[in-house]
């Protein structure tokens, strides 16, 4: 294990940041700690780094015993959401500060920079000032200043936070990629659920201080543990209705089966995506009817607003081509099928 | 400004109307602004400034000399010099340090804290004085201790040095909380992370980011503490030669109607004030170039 | 309550015990020492001396002073700020830097400087004495050099907020059909305000305790031109410890109360704006 965390919380003013939270990474993994904003996130990053102090509980780095560790001896890089790069220090200089604090010998030092400013593809610009560097590159050297020292484990606050799209979608395939080769445990805060998604092996989802889901994109994605998640991760559909017989619920027209254990008249939210609602021009087996409301183009999908009568609506996402193909427009009638749904119930 | 022509919306029934013209003042106008500014500030700053070194090269550049060099006025220099010294040297000691406590730590009664730093800006330089002649003072509190241990606070040098550091304890801290608070102190935990010491985290990390702004507030307490004058008056007991600063020696002086003396010593100051302008103008286009938001000289005086 | 930081940076004990302990020795034992005195004294010799005929026209001379001094540096500051800030003339860096001149020049220089002019010699004496106007040795000579003293506040408060306006909210004005007048009386004038009485309020306070600049030029007749703080080093030269301190309690006590009562009015007037 190369992150132990153990039962910890911690509290500002009255207000409590991380409840009783507990998490295991192993050795090389790549795990991003997800979540809106002040879901306790970035504490309990900065917590693992010695940047803030848990009221309770206990931090293991590598096997040891690190909660009363002061941040200076604990051996992790850290990178910070605004870099927070020395302003009045060279490109070299803010990578070498690691080294230069340890009194490492200037020949090393040399080495180890410029091995990583080529791993960071910033060969020549050791003579910059972080004040010359665009914003991705100034996050690569605030990566390559916390991994010189060569840390046990990364941690990284927002890394792309503050970065445009472009960048950020070029700066994810480029972490990834620095991950493959050198193996250090990455542990990123994100609130942006693609990220997480397409670069972590493995997510936590947090939400009030406390990690909701532990699980896989793939399982975060198809198999949410919470109302919550169900609804930050992805698009969704929502209704609410209550189990009308034994294994049954009904809304409309569709019919949904449910856990047999759930007693009647409970009231329950069901959550299904958008993509997964199957829509034909032509009946097909299971479908109900319901008509084109307003078709939305969303690049590589079209999403529409079906109306399935009584005045409930729900939305279904179609891939271009095959909408396309279909001929779907406004106010025509198609038929409609929800193939995968997550049922919670309701706790009044 | 044909941009601004553009932006502006011209409502067309009111022909020849001049969008650029209703943004600023007749010439007319601006000219007279500018002439009774100029008036105003040159009959205020300008005319006192020139009567001073017109008064001390009065009667010749020797008699300049004689007055700047005579025995008296070089010992109200060095104790000038001494007194300035040591305020500086303290106040920029503490400057560094309550703005570190204050800003990179959370504790309760934080808001009290400022305010009392604050106290010295919000009392006449006399009271200022008043205050150490109450405790040290023969009839002070500490009077008759003082005297039996045959030591002297008030009208000796460390009754000086006390008022002097009483008036100018602000200055640097002043300059230097608004300035740290805003750099936060994510560059310090960066370096902390990274392994470094306090101290190393201090002279590596801290300083050459406060650089510019220590060094305004420097400035300032030094002109501050150089020309002090009603708390130093107060304490001094004004003893020719051993306890009178240069801005009491240029009022002995006066007294006497040795008006050539007391200006030519006063043009050492002006001189010096002078020399404080130049070095604040320059620190302020370095600290724009550096993006650094210095609070401005008047915020040294502002009352809470 | 115990004193705990919640920052992980190190140093909190070394810099905050420094800072508590200085802040004790230099600033809160010697002002303790000033209310002390002041609860020593009995309410009747307190009235005695504050309330005595030469005190009280050293109240009305400082407060009065300071505040036509404060008065003529919100009118003429106000107008220098906006000098300064819209419009280009040769030298103008010049005089924007001398503006701090009155903070960097020792008092005691500007007093001397100031009664120097305006003495019957002086370069400006010699040509208001013969109209009939005394400025050296009278009360006018006071707000002179109080207006000297606190010539960079109202400036240097109003200069920042001036160069913040956004400049659109006058074009909009414009584009609205206003005319220059009403642009500036309507538009940018009342955003100015709070900064305005800030400005003042700082002169003011700084003029009410200002000595070196002042006892120059005033002559220091009692009753005529004896400012507040004078009389407290003319008690102290006579061993008057109590009289005093009560002079400058009752000095800090006004100054206390006109820059709440300011305090008071710019949140006013800074709630009127938002609203």
């Amino acid at each position: 294990m190369s992150i132990e965390v153990r039962n910890l919380s911690k509290r500002f003013n009255g207000f409590q940041a991380v409840k009783d939270t507990n998490l295991k990474l192993e050795s090389g993994s790549l795990t991003a700690l997800l979540g809106p904003s002040g879901s306790g996130k970035s504490t309990l990053l900065r917590m693992i780094a010695g940047l803030e102090v848990p009221d309770t509980g206990a931090i293991h780095l590598t096997g040891r015993e690190a909660t009363h560790v002061s941040a200076k001896e604990r051996n992790v890089g850290f990178v910070f959401q605004h870099y927070a790069l020395f302003k009045h220090m060279t490109v070299f200089e803010n990578i070498a500060f690691g080294l230069r604090v340890r009194k490492q010998k200037e020949s090393e030092i040399l080495e180890r920079v410029y091995e990583l400013l080529s791993l960071i593809q910033l060969t020549g610009y050791d003579k910059r000032f972080p004040a010359q560097l665009s914003g991705g590159q100034r996050q690569r050297v605030a990566v390559a200043r916390a991994l010189a020292p060569r840390p046990e484990v990364l941690l990284l606050d927002e890394p792309f936070g503050a970065l445009d799209a472009k960048v950020r979608e070029e700066l994810r395939e480029w972490i990834l990629k620095l991950h493959e080769e050198s193996h250090v445990t990455t542990l990123f805060v994100t609130h942006d659920q693609q990220e997480a998604l397409e670069v972590a092996s493995r997510i936590l989802i947090m939400n009030h201080g406390a990690i909701e889901q532990d699980g896989t994109p793939i399982e975060i994605f198809d198999k949410p543990a919470s109302h919550f998640i169900a609804q930050f991760v992805g698009e969704t559909n929502y209704i609410d209705t209550e189990v009308s017989e034994k294994g049954l619920a009904v809304w409309g027209p569709f019919r949904f089966p449910v856990n047999p254990t759930l007693p009647l008249k409970q009231k329950i939210r069901i959550y299904f995506r958008p993509n997964d609602v199957y829509m034909t021009a032509q009946f097909e087996t299971l479908q109900v009817r319901a008509r084109i409301a307003k078709a939305r183009f969303k690049g590589t999908i079209i999403e529409y607003k079906l109306d399935i009568g009584e005045d409930k609506h729900i939305s279904a996402q179609i891939p271009k081509g095959v909408a396309l193909a279909s001929g779907f427009k406004d106010g025509q009638e198609v038929y409609a099928a929800i193939t995968a749904f997550h049922v919670f119930p309701i706790e009044s | 400004m044909s941009n601004e022509n553009q932006e502006v919306i011209i409502n067309p029934r009111q022909s020849g109307y001049d969008p650029t013209r209703a943004l600023t003042e007749p010439p007319m106008v601006r000219f007279i602004l500018i002439a009774l500014s100029l008036l105003f500030l040159g009959l205020f700053l300008f005319v006192p400034l020139a009567v001073v070194f017109a008064t001390a090269l009065e009667k010749g550049i020797q008699a300049y000399g004689e007055a700047v060099l005579e025995r008296d006025a070089l010992s109200a220099i060095r104790l000038t010099l001494l007194t300035t010294f040591i305020s500086v040297v303290l106040n920029t000691l503490f400057g560094v340090a309550s703005a570190w406590a204050i800003t990179r730590f959370q504790f309760p009664g934080k808001n009290i804290l400022i305010t009392l730093i604050d106290l010295p800006f919000t009392v006449s330089p006399v009271v200022s004085g008043l205050v150490f002649v109450l405790l040290f003072g023969l009839q002070g509190y500490f009077g008759h201790w003082l005297a039996d241990h045959n030591l002297k606070v008030i009208f000796a040098t460390p009754g000086i040095v006390l008022a002097t550091v009483f008036i100018t304890f602000p200055f640097i801290s002043r300059e230097l909380i608004p300035l740290m608070q805003e750099q936060g102190p994510e560059e310090e935990e960066a370096g902390m992370v990274l392994g470094a010491s306090g101290w190393q985290i201090f002279w590596k990390v801290t300083l050459p980011n406060i650089k510019w702004g220590l060094l305004y507030g420097i400035i300032l307490c030094n002109a501050r503490a150089m020309g002090e004058f009603g708390a130093v008056s107060v304490v001094s007991g004004h003893i020719r030669g051993l306890t009178n600063t240069m801005p009491l020696h240029v009022e002995i002086l006066y007294n006497e109607y040795n008006f050539t003396a007391a200006f030519a010593v006063a043009s050492l100051l002006a001189f010096l004030a002078l020399l404080t302008l130049v070095a604040k103008a320059f620190i302020e286009t370095h600290a724009q170039d550096e993006k650094i938001a210095l609070p401005p000289a008047h915020e040294q005086s502002r009352t809470p | 309550m115990k004193l705990k930081s919640t920052g992980v940076l190190p140093g909190f004990g070394l810099t905050m015990g420094f800072t508590v302990t200085y802040l004790c020795l230099i600033v809160l034992i010697p002002l303790g020492a000033l209310i002390l005195k002041a609860t020593s004294l009995s309410w009747g010799q307190f009235l005695d001396t504050v309330t005595s005929p030469r005190v009280l026209a050293s109240y009305r001379l400082s407060f009065g002073a300071a505040f036509i001094g404060a008065l003529i540096n919100s009118i003429f500051g106000f107008m220098v700020a906006w000098v300064l800030v819209r419009y280009e003339f040769p030298g103008k860096r010049l005089v924007d830097a001398m503006v701090d001149l009155p903070f960097a020049l020792p008092t005691a220089v500007a007093g001397i400087a100031l009664t120097a002019l305006y003495t019957t010699n002086g370069w400006l004496g010699r040509w208001l004495e013969p109209l009939g106007i005394h400025v050296a040795f009278t009360p006018l000579g006071v707000i002179v050099a109080v207006t000297f003293i606190g010539l960079p506040f109202v400036v240097r408060t109003l200069q920042p907020v001036l160069e913040s306006l956004d400049p659109e909210m006058e074009k909009a004005a414009v584009s609205l059909g206003a005319n220059r007048w009403y642009t500036l009386s309507r538009v940018v004038f009342p955003s100015l305000v709070p900064a305005w009485i800030t400005g003042f309020s700082l002169a003011f306070a700084r003029a009410v305790g200002e000595y070196g600049s002042v006892i120059f030029i005033s002559g220091n007749m009692p009753m005529k031109t004896e400012i507040a703080p004078l009389l407290i080093i003319t008690k102290l030269e006579q061993y008057d410890y109590a009289g005093a301190t009560a002079i400058a309690v009752v000095m800090l006590v006004v100054s206390f109360f006109l820059l709440l009562g300011v305090n008071w009015l710019q949140a006013r007037t800074g709630r009127h704006r938002a609203t």
